[in-house]
């Protein structure tokens, strides 16, 4: 590049014109969503993420394929449910994945989204553009939420078209041993992502303030991930009987209520408004905290 | 939450959400958890409950001349006089092994006695198996002394108000003592018998089929099946061997089941040998351990012939709630296993239809366990709980308002659908139907019929009965009997010794609620060995298409048939056991009848029998129609507290937009304000480390300006607070007039390059700059994309990703993207870093003709020379502060000083200090420094020359840079 002639040449005459008359800069114009959207669709670990969710449903497909057949003396388990129809195997993926991928998923998305740029160095020259700070943070939540929501319902969605195509469109047959037809079922699974997506609300809410808190990527993703998992330990431990009420996991869940012929809102209402309520505590500290900071990456 | 909701706390918001958000969302958490907190507690508040242990004498019953001592516990709850309540243990059991149902009740608000039954615990005397005369006349007695005491509430004289329960063996005695003593109020026997010789002889097969009206009516036909598995299992853990078992938290159904639990009385034999001595003052054979020689003479009977004699069976008879359920007038509470191979849900059937028939209020409940599964869950304690509330106190509200528990007689049944999942997952729900059918004001059973499928099949019984199947393991309970479910897919059909009747599978799936019905025929296979009787086992499957096979409740129903001789098929009409069973669409149901079962005597001979369905035959399958007991809706508090804080944000995001456009009103700039003016700025780290102190200077347009330091000379903060990075701690930085800070609206027409490039990696150089502008919000056409393409020079290579690009070409592409949108101001912290030669300077070209214009540039740098080619004004900063401004002339020239390059030093500043004006002739090595004074250094260099003196170089002495390296000197780091 030593010898790049346009520097050494280049028509810098016209940057000594005086420019034609300036838009007024508008703050509500900055980083508009489908700017951001682009800027993440681009990244690879958007890719992976989203390859990731649409193809489990098809690794599950697979590895239920290649296991051999249970012993026919024991009793019933959640694969051999999965295997009875597409619904079952929907619920069976989204059990699969909900206490785990999903959450890494949204933590991704949301523990990524500012501590990335901060570690690309971009950040500051968005601040500076100026893109108004609370904007910014606004911005990359609802695109990562977007996200979030999109890769969520994917799943969902996913196995039961493959649960479909493998296993037919039979009744779903819920742990409790209630049958549901499959249209019904259908919108349950569905309905049973939107919730997964409300009960992950604090993990993102989480990840988005660990993503302000620090420069590193893998530190707010790994946090808000560990989070999660330190909180389902907890909730196992029995002894801690109702404080284990307060775990933001507690109800993850709830959603399972979904696969009843009557639904119980009770936990679901319950689990909505924990996540909901940390949600806003940790958004707020988010907020806060990068409005005050001072950007040093 | 309606603390938070006081317009106080709305008022307070009005202060810059910042410093509110915090504490106002912790009030939230707190409120939450709150709410979260109201619906979970109940139960377990026992900390009140005082006991009182006491022998209580009781009369010795027909020949036993001397009293015998029952050793007994009193529980007083909080408050009393109040009503009592008589809890009485299982079989193998004591007064122990119902200590916690026992202090649960007394919580309630309960004065209970529990008592060790005669022959078990420290209680004396001999197991009569509740004879009238013996177990249920020591608990009148018991009725009797509770009429004394001051503590309970009296009804009349000698009448206390009194309930009783108990599980199986104390469920038998509960519901014989409220049918010989009318004092009792209200019981609730759990998982017990109605008929015991049915219970231990069951025969499930007649001639003509039962009258459908109760969902699990059984046949109980004479001559039955010993049952010898459990009928063994119940003797020996009478016999002495098994001392007094504690079941924690069970409901006094400790039996068998739970033998294995903690010894908890001293005076029992810890294991294995009966107490001789005890044995031989008895005078009773050691066979026979703590029973009554009749009861021992009448196990011994039935183990050896497997038959039921009229004397044992009128034995069993009199310990049968059957003899006095046309008595029982008070309310029933009937609760019984869904697990349960020793007493099926026929025999809570049967209690049910005697007691109402005779005019009780019964209510019956299946639970999800029994003498295999296990002992009832709190929600069956809380409606054991809920009935003595209603009876017994006649309070109605005392539970929760979700639950099915208060009303009168709803028939309420659990199902599980036996899947394996995690531990968070239920796998079970209860429904709740509105009555037991076939009771009087309940609704009628309703029976599907499938049809069956299957030619006559021959089966064997095998010599001796051996090898037998395998359904069910009794005595384990608990988990290890639920094995048995597992299990029996192996055990259940031996090669030749069953034949199975298939249904179609179902199209949908159907809870099977009771105990199906069949009608099958059995006849002599000719040539092939036969008794005159058949005595056959049959069973109901559930089968999946994949051939997964369970089956239903772990139980079989015996049958004895007589079959004539000449060959000609006998009929029988079958009642299968009772099971509560979620039976999935696609799946069948199968009919199988074997020939042998382990817990039962099977008949020895071998014999060949003809099975098959009676014409037309199908499998009668009873469904009882209820709602899942779920909270069907929406709990308020949390929805409420959703809104709340729902709310709450959408306030927060009020106030803070409100606070922002206030702070947004653009201060009027004067037209002609320089584009840059930093006054008094200093910035102190946290930590206390003061990166800029009091650093004031001023940039005019159309200035290229040099900010010159060393590394580590505050530069870069100056620049960091310039972009609105990071906070000034003092002072102030206004750009054409208007005050800079985070997001300020005037770093608009600033554009910056500041440490280093930041572009993200996997996008090419063009898209960043693209997006980057996109992010402006300003139009794609002021941003002059091609210029600054053009300046980055980067070629073919802008479509590649920056991930790919060498240090140099990103710095190149920072500039660019500095200078998209030609802003009015530029700041370019050490833009010649990583650039080679002719790019450093074509990039003075470029910066000098973009001053041109009437821009203004500010260049960072650590290197002089950079400064001293590009710019015309330089402010030099070390340690944070300016410690030099002006004009790069000014500084450099220093008023015309020169340094002269000499061979001869000395002859040199002979010569300059002769010229007329030049002073200050100093020599500094090779070189000569003067002041020239308006002297040119043409002529100054003329005279040397002439003077013989070889002159190498000849400038304007560098004052700057010899203060500038002096100051870089004393970094001893970079």
């Amino acid at each position: 590049m030593s010898d790049a002639p346009s520097t050494r040449q280049g028509h810098v005459g016209s940057l000594a014109a005086d420019g034609s008359p300036r838009t007024a800069y508008r703050p509500g114009h900055t980083l508009p969503l489908r700017v951001e959207l682009v800027r993440q669709l681009r990244r690879r670990r958007t890719q992976v993420a989203f390859g990731l969710v649409a193809l489990l449903p098809i690794i599950l497909w697979i590895a239920f394929e290649l296991s051999s057949d249970d012993s026919p003396g024991s009793s019933l388990n959640l694969v051999d449910l999965a295997k009875g129809s597409g619904t079952n195997f929907a619920v069976f993926a989204l059990f699969a994945s909900a206490g785990f991928l999903l959450v890494v998923v949204v933590a991704l998305f949301f523990g990524d989204t500012v501590a990335s740029e901060a570690s690309w160095s971009s950040l500051r020259y968005l601040l500076a553009a100026p893109v108004p700070r609370a904007r910014l943070l606004r911005q990359k939540a609802v695109v990562a939420g977007f996200l979030s929501l999109a890769a969520l319902m994917l799943l969902p969605l996913m196995a039961l078209l493959v649960g479909t195509l493998a296993y037919g469109t039979g009744d779903l047959v819920s742990p409790t041993g209630e049958s549901l037809t499959y249209g019904a079922a259908a919108i349950r699974v569905l309905l049973g992502g939107l919730y997964v997506a409300l009960s992950l609300l604090w993990v993102a809410a989480l990840g988005l303030l660990l993503s302000v808190l620090t420069d590193a990527p893998l530190g707010a993703v790994g946090g808000a991930v560990m989070a999660s998992i330190v909180s389902q330990i907890l909730d196992q431990i029995t002894a801690l009987e109702d404080l284990r009420n307060y775990l933001p996991t507690h109800y993850a869940n709830a959603w399972s209520d979904l696969l009843a012929t009557q639904i119980d809102w009770g936990n679901m209402t319950r689990g909505v408004f924990s996540s909901v309520t940390f949600a806003a505590l940790f958004f707020a500290a988010a907020a806060l905290r990068f409005q005050r900071k001072d950007i040093t990456s | 939450m309606a603390r938070l909701r006081r317009p106080t706390h709305l008022r307070a918001l009005g202060s810059p959400l910042l410093t509110l958000g915090l504490p106002l969302l912790a009030l939230v958490l707190l409120a939450s958890s709150l709410l979260v907190t109201t619906g979970t507690a109940s139960a377990a508040e026992t900390g009140t409950v005082r006991t009182t242990e006491q022998r209580i004498e009781v009369r010795g019953g027909p020949g036993v001349p001397a009293p015998i001592g029952l050793d007994t516990t009193l529980y007083l709850p909080e408050r009393t006089p109040a009503p009592a309540v008589l809890v009485a243990h299982g079989f193998g059991g004591s007064k122990a092994s119902v200590d916690a149902d026992a202090r649960e009740l007394a919580a309630r608000g309960y004065v209970v006695l529990a008592w060790s039954a005669r022959g078990f615990g420290a209680s004396g005397g001999q197991i009569a198996l509740d004879a009238p005369d013996y177990e249920v006349a020591d608990a009148r007695q018991l009725v009797d002394w509770l009429g004394t005491r001051p503590e309970v509430q009296q009804d009349g004289p000698g009448d206390p108000r009194v309930g009783v329960t108990g599980g199986s063996y104390g469920g038998a005695l509960s519901l014989l003592l409220a049918g010989y003593d009318p004092r009792v109020d209200a019981l609730a026997p759990v998982i017990t018998w109605n008929d015991l010789s049915q219970a231990l002889f069951p025969s499930a097969g007649g001639p003509t089929a039962q009258p459908v009206d109760t969902p699990a009516r059984g046949t109980f036909g004479g001559d039955g099946v010993f049952k010898r598995g459990w009928a063994g299992v119940f003797f020996s853990s009478g016999s002495g061997g098994s001392p007094g078992s504690g079941s924690p938290g069970g409901s006094g159904s400790s039996e068998p089941a739970d033998a294995s639990a903690t010894p908890s009385v001293p005076a029992a034999p810890s294991a294995g040998g009966v107490p001789a001595a005890a044995a031989a003052q008895a005078g009773t054979p050691l066979n026979c351990g703590k029973f009554t020689a009749e009861v021992c003479a009448a196990y011994t009977e039935a183990a050896t012939t497997g038959r039921l004699s009229p004397a044992t069976a009128e034995l069993l008879r009199r310990s049968s709630p059957v003899t006095v359920t046309d008595r029982i007038t008070q309310p029933t509470l009937l609760v019984q296993g869904e697990k349960d191979t020793l007493f099926g849900l026929d025999q809570a059937d049967a209690n049910a239809r005697q007691i109402a028939a005779a005019g009780g209020t019964v209510k019956v409940s299946w639970y999800a366990g029994g003498h295999d599964g296990g002992a009832p869950d709190q929600a069956v304690r809380d409606q054991i709980g809920a009935w003595f509330d209603r009876y017994l106190r006649g309070d109605t509200d005392t539970v929760d308002a979700d639950s099915v528990s208060n009303t009168d007689t709803t028939f309420t049944y659990d199902i599980e659908s036996g899947v394996r999942a995690g531990r968070n997952t239920s796998t079970g729900r209860t429904v709740v139907a509105g009555a037991y059918p076939g009771l009087a004001g309940g609704p009628a059973v309703t029976m599907t019929a499938l049809p069956l499928q299957g030619t006559p099949q021959a089966v064997v019984n095998p010599a001796g009965g051996n090898p037998s199947a395998i359904t069910s393991l009794p005595g384990l309970g608990g988990s290890l009997g639920g094995l048995a479910g597992q299990l029996s897919s192996f055990t259940a059909d031996l090669p030749g010794q069953s034949a199975s009747f298939a249904a179609a599978p179902l199209a949908e799936q159907v809870v099977l609620a009771g105990a199906p019905r069949v009608d099958l025929t059995v006849a002599r296979v000719p040539g092939q060995p036969a008794a005159d009787e058949a005595v056959l086992f049959a069973r109901t499957f559930e089968v999946s298409p994949d051939g997964l096979r369970q089956l239903l409740g772990s139980a079989v129903a015996p049958i004895r048939v007589p079959v004539p001789a000449d060959g000609s098929p006998a009929r029988v009409s079958v009642t299968l056991p009772g099971v509560v069973a979620p039976i999935e669409a696609g799946n069948r149901l199968v009919v199988s009848v074997a020939t042998t079962d382990q817990g039962f005597a099977s008949p020895a001979e071998p014999a060949v029998w003809q099975i098959g369905v009676a014409d037309g035959a199908r499998l009668d399958v009873p469904v009882v129609p209820g709602r899942s007991v779920t909270a069907n809706t929406v709990p308020f508090g949390p929805l409420i507290g959703i809104g709340v804080v729902l709310l709450l944000a959408l306030l927060a995001w009020v106030v803070a937009r409100i606070h922002r456009s206030r702070a947004d009103v653009p201060s009027p700039g004067a037209a002609d304000a320089p584009p840059l003016e930093i006054t008094g700025l200093a910035k102190t780290y946290k930590g206390g480390f003061s990166a800029v102190k009091d650093v004031s200077f001023t940039v005019l347009p159309g200035q290229v300006l040099g900010l010159l330091g060393p590394n580590g000379a505050g530069k870069t903060t100056v620049l960091r607070m310039l972009m609105g990075l990071i906070r000034p701690t003092a002072g102030t930085i206004r750009a054409f007039g208007q005050p800079v800070g985070p997001g300020a609206p005037v770093l608009a027409r600033i554009g910056a390059f500041v440490e280093g490039p930041g572009f993200l990696p996997h996008l090419s150089g063009a898209d960043n700059l693209r997006l980057y502008w996109a992010a402006t919000g300003r139009p794609a056409e002021e941003a002059h994309l091609s210029d600054a393409l053009e300046i980055a020079g980067l070629g073919a290579s802008v479509e590649r990703r920056v991930g790919t690009y060498s240090q140099g070409m990103r710095q190149r592409l920072a500039i660019a993207q500095a200078m998209l949108g030609l802003p009015e101001l530029m700041v370019l912290d050490e833009p010649t870093n990583g650039l080679d030669p002719p790019q450093i300077h074509a990039m003075r070209e470029v910066l000098r003709r973009y001053a041109a214009g009437g821009r203004t540039v500010l260049v960072s740098s650590h290197l002089l020379a950079e400064v001293e080619q590009t710019c015309d004004h330089v402010v030099v900063m070390h340690h944070g502060k300016v410690v030099a401004d002006g004009t790069v002339e000014e500084i450099i020239a220093g008023g015309g000083a020169a340094t002269f390059g000499v061979d001869e030093p000395a002859r040199a500043a002979e010569v300059l200090a002769a010229l007329s004006g030049v002073h200050d002739v100093a020599v500094d090595g090779r070189s000569v420094h003067a002041e020239l004074n308006g002297t040119p250094r043409a002529s100054a260099v003329q005279a040397l020359v002439s003077a013989g003196v070889s002159v190498e170089s000849a400038g304007p002495r560098r004052r700057l840079e010899d203060a500038f390296l002096q100051l870089v000197g004393e970094d001893t780091t970079p």
